[in-house]
């Protein structure tokens, strides 16, 4: 991003919007109508009543950033309660095509391996990742790696922060990605470095893969990716030699309406190259959420009951219906994506929706707002008056996850922290748990809770993975990486060594090629909408801005559209001049700002302020068929410079 | 090649001090050993998730057969080394050095350095009232944190932290030559107009409170500044899914500070601009 004290002094002062918080429930008989003031008894009683008259049309929105023990409750809440598998979060905005992609190669949807690794590594590739910024953690166990030797390759259509550190910038074009990785897998073959004993030993179905690749050559990438074949070969080269070698990738595979298949063509690249299963050498996908980890592995996805365990499984399913003495749907149940559907063909008319903000944060936001506001019935339970609540009948407030709650959290790197209350919660602001059991009890269901270690306790019994961690051992590891079975040991820091095993029976099931094609973006450039938007996160702000806004941070400058010195020349337009961006959706009004990061024909937008400039207003909704995830990443729009007379200064 | 690399093995070694035979592990500082046998080497420049800087030269000890007294910090304890950390040698080297940084430095709120100057009767007040100091007025040009250089010793823990050894980004360095050495960002500007990205690693690090949290130097300066009411309480960072460790330092219901225990596999102490800052939202509360 360019940062130069110059174009820092021309930065204006734009103050985002910053939430208080909500201290007590908040009613209203209708949506014309205010809200008003109610006790907790009126405000549960009122969402008792129509949870109960909606039994069967009912969806919950869990939470990703909250505990896993809340996530736990909320979709045993959703099972038990209300008798039904709709239960998701935010992960489906983000990185559900990572758990789909890894679960279909390995059986499991966790990162393969560690942070730490990335220091003891040797080639480092960040695809579709600006973790300088949205990882800054992360990138610092990478920038060990790095001052220890390993070469960092950036694959991103920016030249990010991350790129700045980087042996070599692969800058594709948006949506690109499945061509760039079956050019360097072909590379690979054709170079005759392909770890063929492995292959042999632990992967299905390379004969096909193969015929897949074979006509993209590196020249042919060039055309479609726009990256020099040589930086294809190099990067084939490098990977594929390097005694251990780490793949990163954030949102920049993930959000397209293919997702799941762009996870799928970076996996076989692990797998042509025995880059996965051994200390050093892995997949790292990089969440977005605190605990969008934990949230799907305590089941709070439509799929997978907690500990990541199938619903479809009979012999699963007969251990929670014993457990939870209630009997779980045989299907699943529908994606959050898959919700908003239903919503608009009338099957969905009441939500439970949890520290989500999806009237701000799904893609196409205005047809998100209209689908919420027909609902016949929708709680809000947040500790803000976000976007979200202010459509809602009922408002309840809560407790922040991270400060106000004990509990657990899991990171990228599958390690389940515990998470401690350090402040009280204002007025008679309650925590998820609570609200939801005293939910539970005016529905008939009499659980309790003495405390967040009870929940998981509950948790451990019923999730082998998750069963050696005590909160006692947690402590004292500062967390602990699942699979932790036993209370006595632990496990590796990576998965799946099962897959270099010398004995066919303790390899276990052979890891797919996945078989995809090239599929561009759905929203397409043409003569009306020249330019390909993508959208990301800035370092000081995070997601609708909700949290971020509260604190002064010396960099924020508010939402620009952000073009490359090509494009800005090209429309006339100077550093804050606002302009028009239009797309098939909608329209917004952004100051410009330059960045050289970018190529011509590419222009960056966050989604950070949405209160002041709603991003999400331009995205298409166009979404990934096996995980729902919406293509954030590439819209189309144009640039439309405003008459004189229209400058807001 | 698939087994997890477990280092190599380290043997213990003997050597004595204050005559006392002490076993450690091969690689340990002196410091290390000292600390291990309980005893108080005082040091300002050492720091923990750092390498040996040898900048403040408060920890010397000597070793027999050296010609020059060896900071205890960085100097590998070796077989059969012969250390005392009490001699008069060592410890009046470490009054003088006390003497000469308390006489132009402002060490109010450096831990234990009022401790430390009595137990070594220094008396930084013998230089006279024309002893030079460092006068700064503190600068206080964002809302996040505050250089207050009257505090600052130039140990380079936050030239460090800022630099190749965690954060990288290189916003800060040393500037000017002897007495006038201070630590700057580029062309001595304000911290907005240089390449700081507000993580607060250097803050963590400082041993004198020269760099703080502008929430502890406006408590300070109103006196309502109170650790003795202060809880620490560590939990997670809800910013993103790396999940640093917070370490919350609450006072009256406020977060008034927010660190990272400097052994945590995930962080090493290093936060970024919105796990340090930004927990301001859940304090809005009307």
């Amino acid at each position: 991003m360019s940062d130069h004290p110059a174009s820092r002094a021309r930065r204006r002062e734009r103050a985002p919007k910053t939430y208080t918080r909500l201290t007590h429930p908040l009613v209203r008989d209708s949506r014309d109508e205010p809200f008003r003031r109610a006790t907790w008894a009126e405000a549960l009683d009122r969402v008792a009543r129509a949870l109960l008259a909606h039994r069967g049309a009912f969806g919950m929105f869990s939470c990703a950033r909250a505990t896993n023990e809340m996530n736990y409750v909320a979709q045993k809440f959703a099972r038990v309660v209300m008798g039904t598998n709709n239960v998701d979060s935010c992960n489906r905005t983000c990185h559900a095509p990572s758990v789909a992609g890894l679960s279909a190669a390995f059986g499991s949807g966790g990162g393969t391996s560690s942070y730490e690794e990335a220091e003891h590594t040797d080639v480092i590739v960040m695809w579709g990742s600006n973790a300088r910024f949205a990882h800054p953690i992360f990138f610092q166990h990478v920038l060990r790696g790095i001052r220890n030797g390993a070469r960092m390759y950036a694959v991103d259509p920016r030249r990010t922060s991350t790129a700045e550190w980087a042996e070599s910038w692969l800058g594709l074009n948006v949506g690109t990605d499945i061509p760039l990785a079956h050019a360097v897998g072909r590379e690979i073959i054709a170079a005759g470095l392909v770890n063929e004993p492995f292959v042999r030993r632990a992967t299905s179905g390379f004969e096909e893969y193969r015929k897949l690749v074979e006509p993209w050559t590196p020249s042919l990438a060039e055309k479609v990716t726009g990256v020099p074949a040589a930086a294809v070969r190099e990067l084939a080269h490098a990977y594929a030699r390097a005694e251990r070698a780490q793949l990163c990738w954030t949102l920049g595979i993930t959000e397209h309406h293919n997702g799941t298949d762009n996870v799928r063509a970076l996996i076989n690249l692990s797998l042509l190259t025995g880059h996965v299963g051994r200390y050093g050498s892995g997949l790292q996908p990089l969440r977005g959420q605190n605990n969008v980890q934990g949230g799907g592995d305590m089941g709070a996805i439509p799929n997978r009951l907690p500990g990541f365990q199938d619903i479809l499984d009979p012999d699963t399913r007969r251990k929670f219906d014993a457990a939870w003495n209630t009997t779980i749907q045989p299907r699943y149940g529908l994606n959050l994506t898959e919700m908003f559907e239903a919503m608009e063909e009338g099957t969905l008319r009441a939500v439970y929706c949890i520290g989500e903000n999806p009237a701000q944060s799904e893609a196409d936001s205005e047809q998100a707002v209209r689908r919420l506001g027909e609902l016949d019935f929708l709680v809000v339970q947040d500790i803000f008056m976000t976007r979200t609540a202010e459509l809602a009948d009922v408002v309840l407030p809560s407790t922040a996850g991270w400060a106000e709650t004990d509990g657990t959290f899991t990171n990228s790197e599958r390690r389940v922290q515990r998470v401690r209350a350090a402040v009280s919660p204002p007025g008679e602001a309650r925590e998820d748990i609570d609200i939801l059991c005293d939910l539970a009890r005016r529905l008939g269901h009499d659980w309790k809770y003495a405390d967040a270690e009870s929940v998981w306790n509950e948790l451990r019994s019923v999730s082998p993975d998750h069963h050696g961690m005590t909160y006692g051992r947690l402590a004292e590891h500062q967390g602990i990486q699942w699979p932790c079975p036993s209370t006595d040991s632990l496990e590796p820091p990576y998965l799946h060594g099962r897959l270099w095993e010398a004995d066919p029976g303790r390899r276990g099931t052979p890891a797919p090629f996945g078989l995809v094609q090239h599929d561009p973006p759905v929203d397409l450039t043409d003569e009306h909408y020249p330019v390909r938007l993508t959208t990301g996160r800035r370092l000081d702000s995070y997601n609708t801005g909700v949290q971020s806004g509260g604190f002064a941070s010396p960099l924020r400058r508010g939402e620009y559209v952000e073009l490359s010195p090509e494009d800005a020349e090209r429309h006339g337009v100077t550093v804050g001049e606002e302009v028009r961006v239009v797309s098939r959706r909608g329209t917004v009004v952004a100051p410009v700002w330059i960045d050289t990061a970018l190529r011509p024909g590419l222009a960056f937008m966050t989604f950070h302020f949405p209160d002041e400039v709603d991003t999400n207003a331009l995205t298409i909704e166009a979404n990934c068929p096996i995980a729902g995830t919406a293509e954030f990443k590439a819209s189309a729009i144009r640039i439309e410079k405003l008459p004189a007379a229209d400058h807001v200064r | 090649m698939t087994a997890i690399p477990l280092g190599v093995p380290r043997r213990l070694l003997e050597f004595t001090l204050d005559g006392q035979e002490t076993r450690v592990p091969e690689g340990s500082t002196i410091l290390d050993a000292c600390r291990a046998a309980g005893k108080d080497v005082p040091t300002l420049c050492q720091g923990d998730t750092l390498e040996p800087k040898n900048a403040c030269r408060v920890c010397v000890v000597e070793v027999e057969g050296a010609r020059t007294l060896v900071p205890a910090c960085s100097r590998k304890a070796e077989a059969g080394m012969r250390v005392r950390t009490d001699t008069e040698r060592a410890r009046h080297s470490r009054k003088v050095v006390l003497e000469l940084l308390a006489s132009s430095v402002d060490l109010s709120t450096t831990p234990n350095a009022a401790v430390w100057l009595k137990e070594y009767e220094a008396e930084p007040d013998r230089f006279g009232p024309d002893a030079a100091r460092i006068d700064q007025e503190p600068r206080v040009d964002n809302d996040l944190y505050v250089r207050d250089l009257g505090k600052c010793v130039l140990c380079y823990k936050c030239v460090d932290a800022c630099g190749d050894q965690w954060q990288n980004t290189f916003a800060i360095s040393v500037a000017g030559r002897g007495f006038d050495a201070r630590i700057a960002v580029e062309h001595d500007g304000p911290l907005t107009g240089s390449a700081c990205v507000y993580c607060g690693n250097c803050v963590e690090v400082c041993p004198t409170g020269a760099l703080s949290f502008k929430s502890e130097f406006d408590m300070r300066a109103a006196g309502t500044w109170d650790e003795s009411r202060q809880t620490r309480t560590t939990t997670v960072c809800a910013y993103c899914g790396v999940g640093c460790n917070l370490t919350l330092h609450v006072q009256d219901n406020e977060i008034v500070k927010v660190t990272s225990p400097h052994d945590n596999p995930v962080t090493h102490g290093n936060l970024c601009i919105k796990g340090r800052f930004g927990y301001q939202h859940v304090q809005n509360r009307d």
